[in-house]
């Protein structure tokens, strides 16, 4: 386990030297003691990330709301800052693990991680997050849509840190935000299917801005867009409804595995669809 | 003389060095030079075994390796039957099946030794359900693949569904479930210099696990010792697989010539170690207009697994309780143990009835429907009273509770009223798609439902088994005068340290704190039987209550005889106080030599069997129980909530009601987990879900509030009036979340665990209730 002095040491360490490959970030390693305990992980080196400080923190820039990768699940659900400006984001953190993974794990170690089932990628993709990934060559930022590429791979370069997670906030001003885990049970649960939306309708009930996303149904996390698409300009009933669920289903792919059906994720989709646009009305 | 104890909600005398984190279990203990062993299991689940291939390019020094080859005496793990290896030895019967092993002195060394290790198998066709195994899909075990089956009748079936009313079929299926003690199994052997093996670890059965070494080196009996470590939990998944364990442990040591020790991962402990055996159950009964049982056709198969490990009495059990308590004058009972390709399942809190009361209770709900009877006022017709018998023709005394605990239950819970209040809707429509999306609170999603389970669970050996076990306890004086517990009982989280001093301490008239327990150590202690069964407080209890009042009285007259002879008059309990009695006693040692009490197990007058034709006596006494569970179910996603159970259990004299009531309350949380979540996914028969993560048990936000109310009948041959207890709050749950699931939605539930999904399927498929 390499111990950084500071993010710049942290950077400098990542770079691959002599055809070793680069150490693996170890952030509150949550999951990846997870992988090491059954024997999936094949790492041996590790970068601790746990001591630095510039990942860390909740503050407002710009307009938009900067969480830096470190910042843990109990921080961030109790900001003020993101109870009132992303409150999806701060449901999707009340709900993770119980109180012992949310004081250790991490909003950059949920993102990295790349699960399909991760709680907050629901969340972070309605709210159209930017991440921020800097390496010693440069400082990039990638849109959360663009980051996952297949199951369990991101864009991200092993030389590459995720420093924070940026929310532009002028968008989505006035919306209504809304989170839903189903899990295995109701604490230390992984996802069944997880959503997130986000709605702004117009005086006459028509909906002007609209995203939603869900988790554990695809092998990344899933942007409706075409679901969004039915609903935009639209104001809710029973067709439109009808129309949007029918769209959501080809909107994802969820499969059979250790922890449901794809039947009845399906089901639950367009369940947690209707109770979204129903309880934002 | 001191007040009694028994009957005070004393703490447990181990509770707080287990919070604090000062116990040391087995993976605890610092060993010298202590070697890490590690196995290498089969990943199919049926085939011939070639070759076991060893990578020459690898560095093998400081290994020690094991195989079949190496094991001095008989390649068993004896028990029952001994049909089981240690090793595998030609033949691969299930996945996960031990094969060789591997010890060295460095973790990291023994994981990469552990890859370096590849076994070249034939496969051959595997049978991996009950079905499968009935079809002799693949051959198991002798001809038929069937372990055990029994078979108990009583009165004429046939003219009772002659003359029936109506009949009423149902088929019930119940999966494997996990004991998930805490702490994984791990055990420690240690070769001795003069030849005895000593095995330290995590276990329940100190003297089964004695047996089992001395078959495998081939030894005597002074030559193996066996001594229990503190020990994280059990509930049976302790009680024949640390035989294995230890085994391997042996074998490893003896090669080495050094200590070994495996620790499972929860891993590998998940995967292959013993279960619940599923089940399929069915029954066809012929009832009255009243609802009266005329007539019980019920057959049970049960899947054993590989090997006959503790089959043969854990159907035994599951038949006994198949019928349930009720009244039943007609009956024909067949059940059979099928082996399958799949890790041998075994011990497991309840044994057997638990899915057999599952069936059953759902068979009553069934009549119940049909006859458009209350649930509660059939059982009331049909519940056993004093005077009746059951299955076996068991006579049942003053001690049928059943009546008790049904009308506490109802009168507790507010059955009538909260039962009312939670009105039959039609089945939710899942897919609401057509209708207009409602402005929503949950209120219209949320279906609540009641149900209700009455059981009964037979406490000890089944039968004769008692007699056969002869268990052997003891008490000793010690020259401070102190008392002193020898029995090969274990402490696994149940309170037997605790309760066993509250009963030596009243017999004696002292206070518990008096009375110390000797090491569960096989050097030391005799034979007191296996922690199992729902027996330790019940029947190792009354020996030790025997022994005390021997104790107590040998003093008496020596003390009587004696020049310096206590002061004051006898009481009931003992005519002195503990430092009267310390000084007394350190003197009766010093001048008379060790004084050591020994008793064994006395079979209640009156008490017969035959197990042939299983008929008579087959418990000594029975707990009751009923539970009241309340459900809310989604109507959409289908996600269940338990927020109450009412428990009402009568288990004659409650020794100390903290314990009974911790009891309560745990087996009736895994009672739930074993209701809707617990589920092993396998695939090719390997477990897939071996994690925490993904075989779900309740956590505290997923147990309900427990209303528990504990009712004493006492039992005359128990200790102060006890009964056994440990098992019977577990046959409960599945059929009351059942039922209140039932009562919920509307639909038939013929399977546990209970899962969103399956309620999903259900519902569509829109079998309501016939
Ligand atoms: C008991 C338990 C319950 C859990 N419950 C939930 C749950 O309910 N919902 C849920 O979504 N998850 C859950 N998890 C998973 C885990 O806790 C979360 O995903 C958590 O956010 C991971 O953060 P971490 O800091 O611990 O990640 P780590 O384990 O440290 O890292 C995870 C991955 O991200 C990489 N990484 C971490 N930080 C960075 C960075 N800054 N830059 C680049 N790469 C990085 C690591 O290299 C690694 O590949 C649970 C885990 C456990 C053990």
């Amino acid at each position: 386990m390499l111990q950084p002095r500071d993010l710049r040491d942290a950077l400098r360490l990542l770079v691959p030297r002599n055809g070793a490959p680069a150490p693996v970030p170890f952030a509150g390693g949550t999951d990846l003691m997870v992988h090491l305990n059954a024997g999936t992980l094949r790492d041996r080196r590790f970068l601790n990330l746990w001591g630095l400080r510039e990942l860390r923190g909740i503050r407002l820039h710009r307009g938009s709301l900067e969480i830096g990768a470190l910042t843990s699940w109990t921080a961030i659900r109790h900001s003020a800052r993101v109870r009132r400006r992303a409150p999806s984001l701060e449901a999707a953190a009340a709900e993770i693990g119980a109180i012992q993974i949310q004081n250790r794990g991490t909003i950059g170690g949920n993102i990295v991680n790349a699960s399909p089932a991760g709680d907050s990628l629901p969340a972070l993709a309605v709210l159209e997050a930017t991440l921020i990934l800097r390496s010693v060559r440069e400082t990039r930022e990638v849109p959360f849509g663009g980051f996952y590429t297949g199951y369990r791979r991101t864009v991200r370069r092993p030389d590459e840190l995720l420093t924070a997670v940026r929310i532009p906030l002028a968008p989505i001003r006035g919306a209504r935000h809304w989170f839903r885990k189903i899990g295995t049970r109701r604490a230390q649960a992984i996802s069944k299917v997880v959503a997130a939306g986000l709605i702004r309708r117009s005086r006459t009930g028509c909906i002007e801005v609209v995203r939603f996303a869900l988790g554990s149904v695809a092998p990344t996390p899933v942007r409706a867009s075409r679901t969004e698409a039915t609903l935009l300009h639209q104001i809710p009933n029973a067709t439109v409804v009808a129309r949007a669920t029918a769209a959501l289903q080809r909107d994802i792919s969820p499969i059979d595995d250790i922890r449901s059906t794809r039947e009845y994720r399906r089901h639950l989709a367009g369940v947690l669809l209707r109770r979204f646009i129903e309880e934002s009305g | 003389m001191i007040a009694p104890s028994v009957g005070l909600p004393l703490p447990r005398t181990d509770g707080f060095d287990k919070v604090t984190g000062r116990a040391a279990y087995v993976d605890d203990l610092r060993v010298p030079g202590c070697l890490h062993g590690a196995t290498i299991r089969s990943t199919i689940p049926h085939g011939r075994l070639r070759r076991i291939r060893r990578d020459p390019a690898f560095d093998w020094s400081g290994f020690t390796f094991v195989t079949a080859a190496d094991i001095p005496g008989q390649n068993v793990i004896a028990l029952i039957t001994d049909d089981q290896p240690a090793l595998v030895d030609g033949i691969i019967r299930h996945a996960e099946e031990p094969v060789c092993l591997l010890a060295h002195r460095d973790r990291e060394r023994l994981l990469a030794g552990l890859r370096a290790v590849t076994l070249e198998c034939d496969p051959l066709p595997a049978a991996l359900t009950i079905r499968e195994g009935l079809a002799r899909k693949a051959k198991i075990y002798g001809r038929d693949n069937i372990f055990k089956e029994i078979r108990i009748r009583k009165g004429e079936v046939r003219t009772a569904f002659r003359g029936a009313h109506r009949i009423v079929e149902g088929t019930f299926r119940t999966g494997l479930q996990e004991q998930l003690y805490i702490e994984t199994n791990g055990m420690i052997a240690i070769p001795e210099r003069g030849g005895r093996m000593s095995v330290l670890g995590s276990l329940q059965c100190p003297y089964y696990v004695h047996k089992a070494l001395k078959r495998l080196l081939g030894v005597g009996d002074d030559r193996v010792r066996v001594v229990q470590t503190t020990t994280g939990g059990g509930f049976g998944g302790k009680e024949e697989y640390p035989s294995m364990l230890a085994a391997h442990c042996a074998l490893l040591a003896r090669k080495a010539g050094k200590p070994v020790k495996i620790v499972y991962d929860r891993l590998e402990d998940l995967a292959a170690t013993t279960k619940r055996h599923p089940s399929v159950v069915r029954h066809r009964t012929a009832v009255s207009r009243e609802g009266r049982l005329l007539g019980m056709d019920i057959d049970v198969l049960m899947d054993g697994g590989a090997y006959l490990t503790l089959s043969p009495v854990v159907l035994s059990r599951g038949a006994i309780h198949a019928a349930g308590p009720y009244r039943c004058e007609n009956l024909a009972i067949r059940a059979r143990a099928v082996a399958t390709n799949t890790p041998p399942n075994g011990a497991f809190r309840g044994f057997g009835a638990p899915q057999t009361i599952f069936a059953v209770e759902m068979q009553l709900n069934r009549i119940a429907r049909a006859l458009r009877i209350d649930p509660v006022e059939l059982r009331r017709r049909n519940v056993l009273r004093p005077g009746d018998s059951t299955a076996t023709g068991q006579v049942l005394d003053a001690g049928a509770s059943g009546p008790l605990v049904l009308e506490e239950a109802v009168r507790r819970s507010g059955w009538s009223v909260r039962r009312a209040s939670f009105t039959k809707r039609a089945p939710p429509d899942p897919e609401r798609a057509s209708k207009a999306p409602r402005k929503g609170t949950a209120s219209g999603r949320i279906r609540r439902g009641l149900g209700l389970s009455l059981f009964y669970h037979g406490a000890g050996f089944t039968g004769i088994g008692e007699v056969y076990l002869d268990s052997h306890a003891s008490l000793a004086v010690t020259r401070d005068g102190s008392v002193e517990i020898h029995t090969a009982s274990t402490e696994i989280g149940q309170g037997m340290r605790t309760t066993f001093a509250q009963i030596v301490g009243d017999e004696l008239g002292l206070p518990p704190s008096m009375v110390r327990l000797a090491p569960q150590d096989t050097s030391l202690v005799p034979n007191s039987g296996p922690t199992v069964a729902s027996r330790t407080c019940m029947i190792v209890g009354k020996i030790l209550a025997n022994a005390a009042a021997d104790l107590r009285d040998a003093l008496v007259q020596w003390a009587g005889d004696s020049p310096r002879r206590a002061p004051g008059r006898r009481a009931t309990r003992g005519p002195w106080n503990p430092q009267q009695f310390r000084r007394l006693a350190s003197a009766w040692v010093r001048k008379t030599g060790p004084k050591v009490f020994t008793r064994k197990y006395d079979r209640p007058p009156g008490m017969k069997w035959d197990e042939k034709e299983y008929r008579g006596d087959a418990y000594g006494a029975f707990g009751w129980g009923v539970n009241v569970a309340e459900v809310e179910v989604d109507a959409e996603t289908f996600e269940i909530r338990v927020p109450r159970v009412d428990v009402v259990l009568e288990i004659g004299t409650v020794v100390n009601p903290l314990l009974a009531q911790g009891q309560a309350e745990g087996g009736t949380l895994q009672g739930v987990g074993y209701a809707l979540t617990e589920e092993v996914v396998r695939k090719n028969g390997r477990m897939a879900n071996a994690q925490l993560t993904n075989y779900i048990i309740p956590t505290t936000a997923d147990t309900p509030e427990f209303r528990t109310t504990l009712l004493s009948n006492a039992y005359r041959h128990g200790p102060f009036g006890a009964k056994g207890m440990g098992e019977l709050p577990l046959d409960g749950p599945g059929p009351a979340i059942a039922a209140a699931i039932e009562n919920a939605l509307g639909v038939s539930i013929v399977e546990l665990p209970i899962t969103p999904e399956r309620l999903a399927k259900a519902i569509r498929a829109r079998p309501a209730h016939e």
